[in-house]
This record gives structure tokens, sequence and C-alpha cells, in this order.
């Protein structure tokens, strides 16, 4: 069984199958990264390109430690740094990528849809590391894998999330990757960061926190991110975090044990409080640890086999 | 695609008792079970290093550890199969260093997938020493490898198939040649 898809562009073109292998994959994967030499010969002589247009600290690094485990080569592109600065296109560049005999790109790009524009450009797969308010696969894909490492599974889950869910790539890729995978998911957040007729998407919408936080099994929270808040979208930061905050008295209205993630960076005391961050519910320094698994299972489904 | 058996070569009994040398055998070169351990090449190794496990114990009343080792990241053949192969885990909750290994499959045939699991241990530390036990030898080696313990020694062609069968797996403890229709691509 392998991936459809030359890429990995969005959970919403995957199916539950194809989840399903991912996270199957992922687990022998979080085996290697326990060991004292940390590497494999899988993809021994092959290039992986991380071209990120936007800044990461995590998504780039876990990508790069992934391929480099699996024995790849890796080259980064600064976007500050590079010939993008001079006015190269994005096309261009990718077929810059391409002479160099790159075996396959990792893309982050502020512009929705980049990564489909330069999949369709090259003949290398190209995995999506965040594109503007559209997608971010793999984080979704490692906050499922937490989900199933912890839980066991996601039929019948009731999963909330919980912040800006208008300005998320997050929210919208563990949607689609959820519902496909048989989880109820709720999304409440202030109405102004509410995307409209999200309810399409099959999720249940709540404004109130402490509405939607009952009974659920995971709260996944959401970054407020601040250099997108310039059109003053709710009044202040403290307003947030007196209605949204995942604070422990909130958290005792999920299930008792209910698993708490957050992508990362936090904002401590704006929608995440240092008790529950740094709590026994939380699992996101694991979560970390699972990004490079599951990128490391992604690596090897798309560049792993035969052409 | 469907084999034709040619000849069954080994029965329920036959392995069990092959298996029981064997289990003799490398107490014998071990001296004892003092720092051995069994480690099963999935799919078809695994099961074998069990029974072998449960043999040894019943022999010097000790359970030796047992890992299990998944090769398919150390395959030197992945870039050349039409099918993908699934990953499983390598699950050896064990230091192998200073351990005198003993890697057990079922069948050796070219020596590729030993020499891969012979990689991948050496990634996870510096055993004393590495034996390797296998039920059937069917010969064809390409590369310098041989065995230390043998259920039995199998003269085959290429066109032939060594389909070892196991109880926890197939249902039944049986080994079998079978034979490819015409000139079929072997894979090892």
């Amino acid at each position: 069984m392998r991936l459809k898809h030359k890429d990995l562009l969005g959970l919403k073109d995957l199916t539950a199958e194809e989840i399903e292998l991912i996270l199957e994959t992922a687990a022998p994967m979080k085996e290697i990264l326990g060991r004292d030499i940390k590497k494999v010969p899988t993809l021994r002589g092959k290039l992986v390109v991380t071209l990120f247009y936007e800044p990461s600290t995590r998504t780039r690094t876990s990508f790069e430690l992934a391929a480099k485990y699996m024995g790849a080569d890796t080259v980064s592109i600064a976007t500050a740094t590079s010939s993008i600065q001079k006015g190269e296109s994005l096309r261009d560049t990718a077929r810059t990528l391409a002479a160099m005999g790159t075996d396959a790109v990792i893309i982050r790009h502020s512009a929705a849809g980049s990564p489909a524009l330069l999949a369709r450009t090259i003949e290398a797969p190209v995995l999506n590391g965040g594109d503007g308010m559209h997608e971010h696969p793999t984080q979704a894909l490692l906050d499922m894998f937490t989900i199933k490492e912890k839980l066991g599974g996601f039929k019948g889950l009731k999963v909330a999330i919980l912040g800006d869910i208008l300005h998320s790539r997050v929210a919208r890729s563990n949607i689609w990757g959820l519902t496909k995978m048989g989880a109820e998911v709720r999304v409440v957040g202030p109405a102004t960061l509410m995307p409209p007729e999200v309810e399409k998407l099959g999720v249940k919408v709540y404004y109130n926190a402490e509405e939607a936080l009952k009974d659920v099994d995971v709260i996944n929270v959401l970054r407020i991110q601040k250099e997108r808040q310039k059109k003053g979208l709710f009044p202040s930061l403290r307003e947030y975090a007196r209605l949204y905050e995942l604070t422990p008295q909130r958290l005792k209205l999920a299930r008792p044990g209910a698993l708490v993630l957050h992508p990362g960076p936090m904002n401590r005391g704006v929608e995440i409080a240092p008790a529950v961050a740094d709590g026994l519910q939380a699992a996101i320094n694991e979560q970390v640890t699972n990004g490079v698994a599951v990128r490391m299972a992604l690596l090897y489904l798309l560049i792993g086999g035969a052409n | 695609m469907e084999l034709a058996v040619k000849a069954r070569i080994m029965d329920a009994d036959k392995l069990r008792r092959a298996l029981t040398r064997i289990a003799h055998e490398i107490l014998e070169r071990n001296r004892g079970t003092e720092n051995l351990v069994l480690i099963g090449i999935r799919r078809r190794g695994v099961p074998l290093a069990e029974r072998l496990q449960k043999l040894i114990e019943e022999i010097e009343g000790v359970k030796v550890p047992l890992g299990i080792l998944d090769i398919t990241l150390y395959r030197d053949d992945l870039t050349t199969l039409s099918v993908q192969p699934v990953i499983h885990r390598t699950e050896i909750p064990f230091n192998i260093s200073g351990k005198k290994v003993v890697l057990v499959d079922d069948v050796l045939f070219t020596g590729r997938t030993v020499r891969a699991a012979l990689d991948a241990l050496i990634d996870l530390g510096r055993p004393q020493n590495i034996q390797l036990a296998v039920i059937i030898d069917r010969g064809h080696r390409e590369l310098p490898i041989r065995a230390d313990y043998v259920g039995k020694n199998v003269p085959t062609s290429r066109k032939e198939e060594i389909a070892v069968q196991l109880e926890e797996i197939d249902g039944v403890d049986q080994v079998l040649i079978t034979e490819l229709p015409q000139e079929a691509g072997i894979s090892p």
C-alpha cells in the first residue's frame, strides 16, 4: 500500500486509509527516535530541500531532522538570504531546485495554494509546511498521531479546537483529518475569529468556551497569532484570555484525563494557562517528538520507494 | 500468482525436532545462556525465535531476552519494488551491546535480508558476536554470509520458492517447495 498522491498538499485530498497508513508508519519511526544512534539508511543519496517564505523554527527543524534521521541530505533555503530577494519567482526557484536533482521540497508560504503551484511545476514530491490560512497537514497529522497514541483511536472522540479558527491553517487541516477518521469536532472562539460557514466542514460551532469544552476528550488550543490581529478582531488580549484561555477550571469541564494539545509557540497566559501547559494532561512536548516521526513516515512514503 | 506445490519437505514433527536440535546447538556453542539474546527477523523469524526461547527455557530453565527486528528501512531493493513495503516496529527492549545475539529467520537465500539485519543491529549497539539460525538454507547466496544453525539444507533452483508456514501466522506448521510457472521474476 502506498499514498495515491505525488505530494502532500493537504488533508482534504487524503482518504481515511491514507491517513491511517501515515499514522501506522509513524509509530515505528518513533522507535528510531528513542535510539542512541538516530539514523537509518533508507533515504541515502536523496536530497530534501526546505523552502520557507515564512518564519518557522519547529516545522523546518522537524522536517530537516526527519530527513537527516532517514539518511537524506538537506538544504534549507531562507528567503531572506536567497535570490528570492532579487525577485525570482516561485516557479523559477522551483525549476532551479529541480535542476539540482531535488527529491522532495517542503514549502511554507503566506499565499494559500503555493504548494499546489509548486507541485504542478516540478516532478519531485512537494510537502506543504503551511500555506496561508489554507492547510498545515503535517501539524494536523502529528496532532492526530498524538491523539491515537494516547487515546487509541478517533471513532466517537469529541475534539474541541479552541481559539482563532479564522486564521488557522492548523484548525483547517485538523478538521479535515479528524472528521474523516470519525471524530466529532467542535470549534470554539470569538465570532470575529470564526470563518463564515465553517459548519459546512462538518463541525459544531460554539462561541462559549464552557459549553464547548464540556465532556470533550481532546482540546487543541490554537495560538493567538498576534501578527494577524492588526484589524482589531477582539478588543484586547486580556479580554480574550478572560473568555477563552484554557485554565485549570475550564479544563475540568472536559472528560477526566482529557488530552491538551498546542501546536506552539505558546502565548502563556493568553490562550493557555501555564498550569495547564505544564500540567500532566498536556502532550505539548511529545507533539514535537511525534512531529519528527510523522515527517519521517511521510518522507518514506513519498520518496522511499520506486519512482 | 498460483504456485504449484512440488514437495512438502517438513511437517510439524520435523520442524519441532529441528528447532529442538537448534536450541541444543545454541546452548552448546554458547556454553549456556549467559549474555545470550534471541532476535527474530520479521515476519516469520519472530514466532521461530519465540519457540526457541521456550525450548531453551525448557532445557536450561532460563528465559533469554527476545527482540523483534524489522529490516525494511535497511533493504537495498526499496527503489526497485513495485509495492512499497509497510514498515513495522523494531522492538528490542534491551541493550544488545556485549551480548551474544542469535538472529533468527525462516529461510536463508541470497543473504540480503541478513545483511540488512546486520546493519540494523550494529546501529543499535555493539554485540559481542552475532550468530544466525534459520530453518531452511536454500543456497544461491549473493553475499558472503552463512548460517550457524540450520534446520535443513535444501538445494533449490531459482525458479522454486520455499514456503515456511507456521501455526502462529499460517495456521499450520510445514515447509513446502513450490514452483513459479515459467520464467516469472524472483525476488529475494
